[in-house]
C-alpha cells in the first residue's frame, strides 16, 4: 500500500519536472536538481518518510544518476544477481534502500547459491540480469570477450571514477582498454586471525617477520600446546582457493611487484623459479610435521568454513594461527567475537625490500542491458554513499577511496582500513584473474594434489598447471 | 438439389474446419504468450473487467495492481487450460479436418495427424539438440582434433575415462549380483515383503540426498578427535586410525561406487525378484525329480529364464551409472582422482566455459550408450515376440 503511494508521489514529480525540462534539454545536471526539489515541496506529501526524497538529490558527477534523483525513471525496474545471501544480502539491500527510496525505480535484489554456475546459464540462455556482481575479473573478461557486457565508456563520469578509485580496481574492471565493472566491495585476504587471550597467557607476540612468524610456531611446539596453524581447503568443487590465496600472498613478499603481474598475465611461465620459491616458503609452513592441525589429510578434508574451529576448543587453542580474509568470523563458532576471541595481525613481510603489499579481493558490478535506470544504479553503487549503510552495519570494506575514514567505527574494519593506507602494493587475488581453466581449475586442484602428495613433487604439479594454460 | 449442392457443403465443412483449426492455435499462441508475459494475468483480468464493464475493480486493479497469489491463480488456471484443453481441442479440430479431406487423402494424412505433434517434439527436444552439440564439438574452441584430442590425451581425462570403466565394471556388476543374490535368498525368507522394503528404500532417496548420507558415513577427523563418521567411529571403537576415505586412492572410487551400489540394489533385486517368481514351478520340480542340485537349478534353469529381465536391469543400471555425476560431485568434486566424465563435462561447461570439450564429452558419452541401446531394444523386441 504504501509504495503504490509513493509511486503515485513520484509519477507526480515526473510530470512537473518533465515539464520544466522541456525547454533546455540537454543541459548539466546541476540546472536539473533544482525543479526536483521544487517539484517535492509542491506536492503534498501523504505518509512521513517520503520527506527524504528531498535530502538526497545530489547534483552528482553521474547523469543519469542526478536524473534518477530527480524521480525521472521513478516506477522502472532494475533486477540484480548476486552470491551475497542472508546477512549480507539484507546489508546490500540496505545498501539499495536510499536510492530506491530516492528515485522510486524499483531495485530487486536476488541472492544465489551456485552463483557462476546461475549466472552463465542464465546469461547463456538470453536471460541476464541487468546488473551482476562478479567476484572474479576473470570472469568478467570471459563475459567482455563474449560481447555480453555494456560498456562504460561514453556515458560513465571517468574522472569522477579516477577520484574515487586507485589505478589498479579501474584496470581489473576493464577489458581490452574498454571499462566494463564497477567495484563495489573490496577483500583482504593478507590477515592472519589468532586467539587474543591465549597469545597473552603464553606470552606470545605477534610476528611481524617472517623469522618471528617460523619462530614462534616452533615455540608453540615445543609449549606443547599443540599445533601452530589452521590450515584447510576442502571447499566442493571450488577447493583449493585457500592454498593459492598462499602462494599469491607469499609470491608478493618474495618478488618484485613486476613478476606477479607478469605471472597473473602469463608473461612468464607459470612455474617459473620465483613462483617455485615462494611455492618452497610456503612448504615451510604447510608442510612441517607438526605444524598443520590434521596435517595435510586435514587439509584437505576440513572445509573451510570450519579450518578456525579448534582455535575456539574449550581446552584451549588445538590452533593458533589462521591465514583468511575477513568475513571469516561468520563461520566461528556461536558465541565467538571477531576483535575479542581472535584478532588478526598483518601477514608478516618476508623480504624487506618488497615492502608490506596486500592481497585482496572484491566485488565489481556489470551490466547487461542498457537502460537508463540501470545506468543509475551502477553508477549509485560507484559513490560512497552506497557504501555507507553497509559499512555501517559492519564487515564491509570499500574500494572507494572517497570513502571518509571515520565511517569506519567497528571492529575489523577500522584495523582493516589501516592495514590498507600503510599498504605499499595492493593486488587482486591471481587466480581469479587467471583464465578460469587455471585459476579455478587446475591452479585449484593443482594444490589439492600438491597437499595430497604431503608437498612433494612441487615442479611436477607446477609445469602440469603450466602446461593446462589455455593457447588460444 | 442434392446432388448439387454436395460439393459446396464439402467444401464449406472444409473450410470450416480449417477455420477452426486455425482459431485453436492461434488461441494456443496467445494463451502461451500470456504465461511467458509477466504482466500477462494483471492484462487478462484488466480486460476481462473491462469488457463486462465493471469499472470499480478495473480502476482498483490499474492503480494498486494484481494481488500476486490471484496473478498466480490465474496463470495456473490458463495453463491447465491452454495445456489440457489446447492440446485436445488441437487433436479435435485436426482430426475433423481430416474427416473433410475425402476418403483417399483421409487414410494418408491421419496417422501423420496424430503422430506428427508428437514426431515434432522428439525432433525438437532430442534431435536437434543431440546434432548441435555434435556440431559444437566440432566447431568451437580448438575445433574437431583440438577438442576429441584434448579428451583422450589430457592427464585428468584420462583419470575420468578409467574412473568412468571402473564405475561401469564394478558399479553395474555389483548392482545385478547383490540384486540377484538377494531376490534369490529373499524368495525363501518368511518375512518376505519387508526385507524387500529395507533393500529397496535407498531407491527412494535421490543421488545428491545418498551422497549426502555417505559423506557422514564416511566421514573424517583428524587421530584423536571424536569421530562423528560411522566407518571412523567404527575403526576408532576397534583401536584403528581414521580412514580418509575420500582421499586413499584406489580406495576412494570404489568407496563411491558403493554409494551407487547401495542406490541401484533395491531397483534390480524387485526386477529380479518378480522374474524369479515368474519361472513356473513344474519347471523347477522337473528338474528337482531329474536330481538336479539348487546350485544346479540356478545356474541351469533360473538364470536362463530370467535372462531377459538380466539385461534389462544391467543396462538401465548401466545407463545410470554412465551419466554418473552427482555423486562424484556432492562428496569429493571429482578431486584426489575420483573424476568422471559427466563432472568434467559440467566443469568444462559451466566453470571454465569451454563448449566445445564439454560437448566432444558429451558426443562421447553418447556413443557410449549406443550399444547398450542396440542390446535393450533387441532385448524388448524378442521379449515382445516371444508374448
Amino acid at each position: 500500500m504504501r509504495r503504490t503511494r509513493l509511486w503515485a508521489l513520484f509519477a507526480a514529480m515526473d510530470l512537473v519536472v518533465a515539464a520544466c525540462a522541456n525547454a533546455p534539454s540537454e543541459t548539466t545536471e546541476p540546472t536539473e536538481s533544482p525543479p526536483a526539489t521544487e517539484a517535492t515541496t509542491t506536492t503534498t506529501a501523504p505518509s512521513g518518510d517520503d520527506t527524504t526524497t528531498t535530502s538526497a538529490a545530489p547534483e552528482g558527477p553521474y547523469e543519469e544518476l542526478a536524473r534518477a534523483m530527480a524521480g525521472e525513471y521513478a516506477g522502472t525496474e532494475v533486477e540484480v544477481l548476486g552470491q551475497w545471501l542472508e546477512a549480507e544480502a539484507d546489508n546490500f539491500k540496505a545498501s539499495l534502500q536510499p536510492f530506491i527510496d530516492a528515485t522510486g525505480i524499483e531495485v530487486r535484489y536476488e541472492g544465489i547459491t551456485d552463483y557462476e554456475t546461475v549466472l552463465t546459464t542464465r546469461v547463456d540462455g538470453g536471460n541476464a540480469p541487468d546488473l551482476a556482481q562478479l567476484a572474479q575479473p576473470g570472469l568478467m573478461r570471459t563475459f567482455a570477450a563474449e560481447g555480453k557486457l555494456v560498456p562504460l565508456s561514453g556515458w560513465f563520469n571517468t574522472d569522477q571514477l579516477a577520484e574515487d578509485y586507485i589505478q589498479s580496481f579501474i584496470d581489473l574492471g576493464s577489458y581490452e582498454g574498454e571499462l566494463y565493472g564497477i567495484f563495489f566491495k573490496g577483500d583482504i585476504k593478507s590477515i592472519v586471525w589468532y586467539p587474543v587471550q591465549a597469545f597473552a597467557d603464553n606470552g606470545y607476540e605477534v610476528p611481524t617477520t617472517w623469522e618471528e612468524l617460523i619462530a614462534l610456531s616452533d615455540q608453540i611446539i615445543a609449549d606443547g600446546n599443540g599445533n601452530p596453524w589452521c590450515i584447510s581447503i576442502e571447499h566442493g568443487d571450488a577447493s583449493g582457493w585457500v592454498a593459492t590465496d598462499w602462494l599469491e600472498d607469499i609470491l608478493l613478499r618474495t618478488a618484485p611487484v613486476e613478476i606477479y603481474d607478469q605471472w597473473v598475465n602469463h608473461e612468464i611461465p607459470f612455474d617459473h623459479p620465483e613462483v617455485l620459491e615462494a611455492a618452497e616458503y610456503m612448504r615451510q609452513i604447510w608442510f612441517t610435521d607438526g605444524y598443520v592441525y590434521g596435517g595435510n589429510v586435514g587439509i584437505n578434508a576440513t572445509w573451510v568454513g570450519d579450518t578456525q574451529t579448534p582455535m575456539f576448543d574449550s581446552e584451549g587453542p588445538k590452533c593458533w594461527m589462521h591465514k583468511q580474509a575477513a568475513w571469516i568470523p561468520a563461520f566461528w563458532p556461536e558465541g565467538t567475537e571477531p576483535g575479542v576471541d581472535s584478532a588478526f595481525f598483518y601477514f608478516p613481510p618476508i623480504e624487506e625490500e618488497y615492502g608490506k603489499p596486500v592481497l585482496g579481493g572484491g566485488d565489481q558490478f556489470v551490466m547487461f542491458d542498457d537502460r537508463p535506470e540501470v545506468r543509475a544504479l551502477l553508477q549509485y553503487l560507484a559513490t560512497p554513499e552506497a557504501a555507507k549503510p553497509w559499512i555501517e552495519a559492519g564487515g564491509f570494506v570499500s574500494p572507494n577511496r572517497s570513502v571518509p575514514l571515520d565511517w569506519y567505527t567497528t571492529y575489523p574494519n577500522d584495523e582493516l582500513a589501516q592495514i590498507l593506507q600503510s599498504a605499499d602494493v595492493f593486488r587482486f587475488d591471481a587466480s581469479d584473474q587467471m583464465p578460469a581453466e587455471v585459476g579455478a581449475g587446475t591452479f585449484w586442484s593443482g594444490m589439492v594434489d600438491w597437499v595430497a602428495q604431503d608437498g612433494e613433487g612441487t615442479e611436477e604439479i607446477f609445469r602440469r598447471i603450466e602446461e593446462s594454460w589455455p593457447t588460444s | 438439389m442434392a446432388t448439387t449442392s454436395r460439393p459446396a457443403t464439402a467444401i464449406r465443412g472444409l473450410f470450416g474446419a480449417a477455420l477452426g483449426l486455425a482459431a485453436t492455435v492461434a488461441i494456443l499462441w496467445a494463451g502461451l504468450g500470456m504465461l511467458r508475459d509477466e504482466d500477462g494475468p494483471e492484462r487478462l483480468v484488466l480486460g476481462f473487467y473491462t469488457l463486462v464493464g465493471a469499472s470499480g475493480p478495473a480502476e482498483a486493479i490499474r492503480t494498486y495492481g494484481l494481488h500476486p497469489m490471484a496473478a498466480k491463480t490465474v496463470t495456473a488456471v490458463v495453463a491447465i487450460v491452454v495445456g489440457v484443453g489446447g492440446v485436445w481441442a488441437l487433436f479435435t479440430a485436426a482430426n475433423l479436418l481430416t474427416d473433410r479431406l475425402g476418403p483417399r487423402f483421409e487414410r494418408l494424412v491421419r496417422p501423420w495427424v496424430f503422430t506428427g505433434p508428437a514426431l515434432a517434439l522428439v525432433a525438437f527436444y532430442l534431435l536437434f539438440p543431440t546434432l548441435r552439440t555434435i556440431l559444437i564439438s566440432a566447431t568451437e574452441d580448438g575445433g574437431l582434433v583440438a577438442n576429441y584430442a584434448f579428451v583422450f590425451t589430457d592427464r585428468d581425462m584420462l583419470i575420468a575415462l578409467r574412473n568412468n570403466a571402473l564405475w561401469l565394471i564394478f558399479g553395474t556388476s555389483g548392482s545385478v549380483l547383490i540384486g540377484l543374490a538377494f531376490a534369490t535368498l529373499v524368495d525363501r525368507v518368511r518375512r518376505e515383503a519387508l526385507a524387500k522394503t529395507f533393500i529397496f528404500l535407498p531407491l527412494s532417496i535421490s543421488m545428491v540426498g545418498a551422497a549426502v548420507i555417505w559423506r557422514f558415513v564416511y566421514y573424517w577427523r583428524p587421530p584423536g578427535e571424536e569421530q562423528i563418521g560411522l566407518l571412523n567411529g567404527l575403526l576408532s571403537a576397534l583401536g584403528y586410525e581414521p580412514v580418509a576415505f575420500f582421499q586413499s586412492v584406489p580406495l576412494n572410487t570404489f568407496a563411491l561406487i558403493v554409494i551407487m551400489v547401495w542406490l541401484q540394489t533395491g531397483f534390480a533385486m524387485v526386477v529380479l525378484s518378480a522374474a524369479i517368481k515368474a519361472v513356473p514351478q513344474t519347471m523347477l520340480e522337473a528338474a528337482r525329480i531329474d536330481g538336479a542340485g539348487e546350485l544346479q537349478i540356478f545356474r541351469s534353469v533360473i538364470i536362463p529364464s530370467i535372462r531377459g529381465s538380466l539385461i534389462t536391469v544391467g543396462t538401465t543400471i548401466f545407463i545410470a551409472i554412465l551419466k554418473v555425476f552427482d555423486i562424484v560431485f556432492v562428496t569429493t568434486g571429482g578431486k584426489f582422482q575420483t573424476d568422471v566424465v559427466a563432472n568434467r563435462m559440467f566443469k568444462e561447461m559451466i566453470r571454465f566455459r569451454n563448449d566445445g570439450r564439454a560437448s566432444a564429452l558429451a558426443v562421447i558419452l553418447l556413443v557410449a550408450v549406443i550399444p547398450i541401446m542396440v542390446v535393450n531394444v533387441r532385448n524388448l523386441r524378442r521379449q515382445g515376440v516371444g508374448s
